[in-house]
């Protein structure tokens, strides 16, 4: 009986959806710890400081590889866990549920993370890829802060971020529970209190995230 | 032919432990050439296949439903009897031997009895190691209670669901064995011919419910453990299509039907509320244990029952029966009922209705828990709050069924119950070996007639099902395989099986064919109405007489006006239902003339004239006491044979709860 | 309690067998008494069509107590009716008022396919409970029942998840058409007694993996199973399948009697 079989069934699926999940929250709790530097106002002082150690530290990098495949894993098995779902039930119900017996945002776990996604291509496009480019390249990285600064000055860019950082909320609020759930947490002991730290957290790190661009565009951080 | 029941000699705590020790065996090499087919996945049915597949032999399951786990069994809610005195109050095998015994008012044999009380012990043990949940207590051992017709806590319970939990136990043994590939399991099949061969069953023919085929199967055996047949009564609180089909089958090939008309009626129902009605749902008789039952002191009182003050209630069992109250048996209590509600007591819209009242027991169990959490001056509404939540772990889930159905509150108002038909004693004839007159084909659990007599204990189907099932047709079944281990298996296209087939076919073609005008809803309904009448909880001469010619005219309007819509090779539960109700019709019969031969009243029987001054059931031991088996000798035509009932040890008396 | 007779407009999904496509088809039942029961209802519908000539509705239902987990319909959008821990059979009309219109559906799920119009069939339940949904003991071999003591509340838990009737309303509710709720049901019973041990390593496994064989979705721990579910069977029957499956996977990858 190898590994393989076990992470293959359906349970074993959903522990890759869990696990990855786990690494994507503990990656969000890095990535806003980082770019919260920003709040400092000085000029961006703080925050260059810390992506360049984001940016340089070999466990960080070897560690970023492991984000991506996560990443990838993630998405590809959610994607394909959403279709085959989807496909156990050929006939759809003439009169559905609704909310009723269940909360839309846990039955739209592939929708939200598809806008989630589409936002990535784009926050990626925009800070990430040109970065390494810049250090392939030139062997410096670039400074971050004012990208972020320019980038947020236009108003469209601010409101997909803003429309990113609200499918993420939605996507952690079940996330965050049922990464818990899948591991066996979910019992009458602990669940309560993994609900509510799971919608404290999926409130309070998109809205960290979501202050960046709001503020850079109404001039506070500058 | 003489009715021989195969009594082992000897002592009677002997007789079983002898026959086990000298019964002829099956070496487990002949074992695989052995094809047993079990028909009904309940209890008996379901414990039985298992525990065959386990031993080796080829089993081929069947049952009506969509899964063997459906079977009616999972209905039964209060408990298990068993003889094992954990709670230290005197019992003994032989004092369930004895309750049982007396509880059947003397109308069961011995030797089977107290088989039953002896394995009843064994039967505990193997739910428990199948991982049947039953209720514990703190330490962690099992928990008991008491049921009606005894002074001892013998009942093993699980909730109100303890046949659900002891069915899918044995479910679960019997799919261990169909992933084993001892077992065959067809489910949504429905047995409707025993196939002879030289006067031995040696297999059935099966209709496949969804597609409408007919299929031919052989077993050496063929075991029957197809349930009781409480729903001739049309209302009863047997599931909807539990039915007496195969047992007829079997009757109209050979095998005698035994007591007939020993019916149970059960004291707490809910109320029928209206013609719509289609089934009668129970309210365990667990409940009487904590409510009182009552009706109003004043003739056709109608105010509400919260109302009417305490010396204004007429605790009738309480009353009658000072030393078994709430408690007595099954018989005793529904008797009681319908004579209050015939006196004009009666409570409910309907005024066929009694009081079951958790009042006291709220209150009682209130003091104590208040007692327990150390608050001896809590206040009154607090006690009842404590008390409420006290009867709710120990009912809730009865309680809950009763308000979903009724509307109503039970925690606030008395239930309003009232009789229902519940449980069939009798059935087919069988020999200590639990086989039918027919060699080869055998009947167990509530199919045949042996163990309660004229009238069943509660917590005590259960029991018999899975003594039947798990411990005592291994052992009996081998007995008669051991020399036939050279008949070789049939093959299927024999003459038999064909003649057999085509008989069911004809059958299904010809009701097909009537095309008449009526549904065969309504004409159970009809029969129902007829049965409840005249051979329900009171029973007289003239009513069965009327009945019996009433049945045979319902019987013929069936046979020329009954419409059954669709086509008969598809789905079409309108033609299952057909054919089990054109086999209730028959019974129907049978039973009324069961009933007028037995010119007695005994248990469950009934017969308004021979009772009492005080109204109680008045037996005529010098007479009737043997076991009625009728052989089926054509249409209308039925023979009764006697089989003497001998009590070698236990002295039949009046049967007194007072 | 007031009673009172209504007029109601069904719509209900009629298919001759499962290799024809269904539609939906319309009633008019009158007189429906509010005491009667939603099958009692149906019964009514059937006697009409009946007497009409026409072929009636072909619905499963067996015990009509709630009990036997036969009964099978998705009534308005919600398995077994819009009452919470309730069973069709369990349903009363009473929840409905003159000139209500009523759609009602079979179960749907690839693993369940219709039979006859709200008919489906179930047996891959079955087939998920003969891969490990028992304790391997033959009769008679039992050890005296009070031999080994049981935490009670353990026994409670227990009895809890065994409640479980096996209607399927968990898979037709869930948006998945996922079993997970019912394969949990059984391993929890199963696991939390002692009796249930010795087979813990395999079981959770060769559930699971008969439960995707049969076609039904995985879990994504949405929850409508629990929402709908007639005996109240909790999602931390699930986590607890969870933790039995993870227990397997970390120490008994080697465990002998694993399917696959």
């Amino acid at each position: 009986m190898s590994w393989k079989n076990y992470f293959s069934t359906s349970i074993g699926k959903k522990l890759q959806m869990s696990l990855t999940g786990l690494f994507l929250i503990v990656f969000l709790l890095v990535h806003c710890y980082v770019n919260a530097q920003i709040f400092y106002n000085d000029g961006g002082v703080r925050f260059n400081e810390a992506a360049h150690f984001m940016g340089t530290n070999i466990v960080i990098r070897i560690t970023e590889f492991g984000l991506f495949g996560f990443l990838i894993l993630h998405i590809v098995q959610g994607l394909s866990l959403a279709m085959k779902n989807k496909s156990r039930r050929s006939n759809a119900y003439a009169v559905s549920a609704g909310n009723k017996t269940s909360a839309w945002y846990s039955r739209s776990m592939a929708l939200l993370g598809t806008l989630i996604l589409l936002f990535l291509v784009m926050h990626i496009s925009k800070f990430w890829a040109p970065n390494r480019f810049h250090q392939l390249t030139t062997g410096e990285e670039m400074n971050l802060f004012t990208a972020m600064r320019e980038e947020f000055q236009t108003l469209w860019v601010v409101a997909v971020y803003a429309f990113g950082c609200i499918s993420l909320a939605w996507h952690l609020i079940h996330g965050f529970y049922s990464a818990f759930q899948t591991l066996g947490l979910g019992t009458s002991k602990y669940k309560g209190t993994i609900k509510s730290i799971g919608v404290a957290f999926s409130i309070i790190i998109p809205l960290i995230f979501l202050m960046m661009p709001v503020l850079f565009y109404l001039h506070i951080i500058a | 032919m003489p009715l021989n029941s195969k009594i082992p000699a000897g002592p009677i705590d002997s007789k079983w432990k002898t026959y086990k020790a000298t019964c002829k065996l099956v070496n487990p090499a002949n074992k695989r050439q052995l094809e047993v087919i079990v028909v009904g996945t309940g209890l008996a049915g379901a414990s039985a296949a298992a525990s065959l597949g386990e031993m080796g032999y080829k089993v081929k399951a069947f049952c009506f439903q969509d899964s063997p786990r459906r079977a009616h069994s999972i209905a039964a809610q209060g408990g298990i009897n068993a003889a094992k005195n954990y709670q230290n109050d005197g019992d003994s095998t032989y004092r369930l031997f004895y309750d049982t015994i007396k509880g059947g008012d003397y109308r069961a044999r011995e030797g089977n009895v107290h088989r039953l009380a002896e394995v009843s012990a064994n039967i505990i043990d193997q739910c428990v190691a199948a991982g049947v949940p039953f209720a514990r207590e703190y330490g962690g051992l099992l928990s008991n209670r008491s049921f009606g017709g005894t002074q001892v806590q013998r009942t093993f319970y699980a909730a109100g669901q303890t046949g659900q939990q002891l069915l899918i136990g044995a479910y679960q043994g019997l799919e261990r064995q169909v992933s084993l590939g001892n077992v065959e399991m067809y489910s949504r099949h429905e047995m409707l011919e025993v196939v002879m061969v030289d006067g031995v069953a040696r297999g059935i023919i099966a209709r496949n419910l969804v597609t409408g085929e007919l299929e031919r199967h052989f077993g050496h055996a063929v075991l029957l453990c197809t349930g009781g047949y409480g729903n001739v009564f049309y209302l009863s609180t047997n599931a909807m299509g539990s039915n007496v089909t195969a047992a007829w089958k079997a009757h109209k090939k050979g095998a005698f039907f035994g007591n007939p008309c020993f019916t149970q009626i059960h004291p707490t129902c809910i109320p029928v509320s209206g013609d719509h009605q289609s089934k009668l749902t129970l309210m365990s008789e667990s409940l009487r244990n904590d409510g009182r039952i009552w009706v109003p002191k004043q003739k056709n009182d109608q105010r509400k029952p919260s109302e009417i003050k305490e010396e204004e209630r007429d605790y009738y069992l309480e009353r009658r029966y000072p030393a078994f109250g709430n408690l007595v048996p099954r018989d005793v209590a529904s008797r009681a009922a319908k004579e209050r509600c015939d006196a004009g007591y009666g409570v409910g819209s309907s005024k066929m209705a009694v009081y079951l009242d958790f009042g006291a027991a709220i209150e009682r169990y209130g003091k104590i828990e208040a007692n327990k959490q150390g608050k001896p001056n809590t206040s009154k509404e607090e006690i009842i709050v404590l008390g409420k939540g006290v009867v709710k772990e120990k009912y809730g889930n009865l309680f809950d069924m009763y308000e979903k159905i009724t509307g109503e509150n039970p925690y606030e108002m008395p239930m309003r119950i009232y009789p229902a038909v519940h449980y069939t004693m009798g059935g087919l004839w069988v020999d200590y070996e639990l086989m039918t007159t027919v060699p080869g084909l055998y009947a167990l659990g509530e199919a045949n007639f042996s163990d309660h007599g004229a009238n069943r204990l509660g917590a005590s189907a259960l029991m018999q099902g899975l003594a039947d099932g798990y411990f005592v047709i291994p052992y009996t079944l081998g007995n008669r395989l051991a020399d036939d281990i050279r008949t070789k298996a049939i093959p299927t296209d024999h003459p038999a099986f064909v003649a057999a087939e085509k008989e069911v076919s004809d059958r299904i073609n010809k009701l097909m064919s009537i095309k008449g005008k009526e549904s065969v809803e309504s004409f159970h309904k009809r029969l129902g109405k007829i049965m409840w009448e005249k051979c329900g909880m009171a029973r007289n001469a003239k009513g069965l007489n009327e009945a019996i010619q009433e049945i045979r005219e319902l019987r013929k309007e069936f046979w020329s006006n009954v419409r059954i819509p669709g086509d008969i090779e598809e789905f079409n539960p309108e033609l299952d239902k057909a054919g089990r109700v054109a086999d209730f019709i028959e019974l129907g019969e049978l039973m009324c003339l069961d009933a007028l031969n037995r010119n007695e009243s005994c248990g469950g029987h009934f017969r308004e004239e021979y009772q009492t001054e005080e109204g109680e059931a008045l037996r005529d031991d010098e007479k009737y006491m043997y076991v009625a088996a009728w052989e089926y000798k054509g249409d209308s035509n039925f023979e009764l044979h006697k089989e003497d009932l001998n009590y070698e040890v236990v002295h039949p008396s009046a049967r007194s709860y007072k | 309690m007031q009673h009172y007779n209504m007029n109601l407009t069904l719509k209900v999904w009629k298919q001759k067998n499962s290799k024809t496509k269904g539609a939906f088809e319309s009633y008019k039942v009158s007189n429906i008494s509010s005491e009667m029961s939603f099958l009692e209802m149906f019964d009514v519908l059937n006697e009409q069509l009946v007497s009409e000539g026409k072929e009636p509705i072909a619905f499963d239902h067996d015990c009509r107590e709630g009990i036997c987990g036969m009964c099978s319909m998705y009534i308005n959008g919600r398995a077994h009716g819009p009452w919470s821990q309730n069973t069709t059979c369990q349903l009363h009309m009473r929840e409905y008022k003159d000139g209500d219109t009523i759609v009602v559906e079979p179960w749907r799920a690839d693993a369940f396919p219709v039979i006859k119009d709200l008919v489906v069939d179930r047996s891959g339940f079955d087939r998920i409970i003969q891969a490990g949904g028992y304790i391997s003991v033959n009769t008679g071999n039992a050890q005296d029942a009070n031999a080994l003591p049981i935490d009670k509340q353990k026994a409670d838990e227990s009895f809890a998840a065994a409640s479980c009737i096996g209607c399927g309303a968990c898979v037709a509710a869930c948006p998945n058409a996922s079993a997970m709720l019912f394969v949990s049901a059984k391993v929890s019973h199963l696991a939390l007694l002692p009796q249930g041990d010795p087979e813990r390593k395999t079981r959770a496994f060769n559930m699971v993996n008969q439960m995707d064989t049969e076609g039904f979705g995985s879990c994504t721990n949405i929850g409508a199973c629990e929402a709908e579910c007639p005996k109240g069977i909790s999602l931390e029957n699930i986590a607890r399948l969870n933790r039995e499956y993870i227990g397997s996977m970390l120490s008994g990858s080697n465990a002998e009697g694993l399917t696959n």
